[in-house]
């Protein structure tokens, strides 16, 4: 429903993307919890917390100290608890074989770091509003892949 | 052995419906899409009682009228899309007025109202979800699947796939087929 809120979570290294990222979500229409993490372990460890409410979107950077991206990815679809929570990989690479990779190990939606402040609210707002459609309907999940 | 099974998902739920409020004794009508009239009211108990029976099948009852209407005319596309024969002949809206007894500008507002989308691209979307199903499939050809779900020419529904998932579809069918193949090899 348009009044719900959302829960996003966000693990990237990078303070100013995650500020960027932030204000992004914050002038988009649909209304979200934003939940930000500075690298993979912080996420996972949060993640794995008895009683919280799970994040319906997961967007992770690849690049991280302590723990990467595709690591969170992989133990997110093999934990029962998180397997079909919605990953969002948001990365600037935009190597053709990372991104096939990261569909295949599991990840719903691939983003490459958009250039401009526009540009990144229109995908968020994309993804947040495809993954809505997926949460509602019946649509089959194991079919769902977004490259933006 | 592995064999691919096709759901009718009206004939489906309404076998599921019917067992269930058999087994529980209560008189009642199904009413086109989603809809349920039981001739005597229950009380808070027995509709609990409902609710938790069918609940187990992932059948939720919906208290809010809204949302309720939002479901059915979700249901209705759905029958559409899936190749509800009359339904191929009328366009969406004709479809989804005569079949909800609504007028289309009503239902067109509610639906963008509460679902972050519209009906027109709902519409798309369960097209394209029918059109991964059988490119995963792999017995027809996209030339078929593009007839198969209406759309004007093949081009047509590769340019509404790539925009729909940014992918085209053979990069789509590579990605869900290693998908498979790797967890076949972890098991």
């Amino acid at each position: 429903m348009a009044l719900h809120t959302l829960n996003i979570a966000l693990a990237d290294d990078d303070e100013d993307d995650r500020l960027l990222f932030k204000d992004a979500i914050e002038e988009i229409k649909i209304k979200t919890k934003l939940s930000l993490f500075t690298n993979g372990k912080e996420l996972m460890d949060y993640l794995m917390l008895p009683n919280i409410i799970l994040p319906e979107v997961i967007f992770l950077d690849l690049n991280m100290p302590v723990k990467n991206g595709m690591e969170c990815l992989k133990e997110i679809r093999n934990n029962s608890k998180l397997r079909d929570l919605s990953v969002a990989i948001y990365s600037t690479s935009s190597s053709e074989k990372d991104i096939e990779e990261t569909f295949i190990s599991g990840a719903n939606i691939y983003i490459n770091k958009p250039n401009s402040f526009g540009d990144l609210k229109s995908a968020i707002e994309k993804v947040l509003q495809l993954n809505w459609q997926y949460q509602t309907s019946a649509l089959n999940r194991d079919n769902f892949l977004l490259r933006i | 052995m592995i064999i691919n099974v096709k759901f009718n998902f009206n004939a489906l739920c309404k076998k599921i419906l019917c067992q269930q409020l058999d087994a529980m004794g209560l008189a009642y009508t199904l009413r086109g899409i989603g809809e349920i009239e039981l001739k005597t009211t229950p009380d808070k108990q027995q509709l609990l009682s409902i609710a938790e029976n069918l609940s187990d099948f992932g059948i939720e009852i919906i208290s809010d009228q809204q949302t309720a209407l939002v479901q059915r005319i979700k249901d209705a596309i759905t029958l559409l899309v899936n190749g509800d024969e009359d339904a191929q002949k009328y366009n969406v809206s004709t479809y989804l007025s005569e079949k909800l007894d609504y007028s289309y500008a009503y239902l067109s507002n509610l639906f963008s109202e509460v679902t972050h989308t519209s009906i027109e691209n709902f519409v798309i979307l369960k097209k394209i979800d029918v059109a991964k199903a059988l490119i995963i499939n792999k017995d027809l050809t996209l030339t078929e699947i593009a007839y198969k779900l209406n759309y004007s020419s093949v081009a047509h529904l590769s340019a509404q796939f790539k925009k729909t998932t940014g992918l085209t579809p053979s990069t789509f069918q590579k990605i869900i087929q290693k998908r498979k193949e790797r967890i076949l090899a972890q098991q």
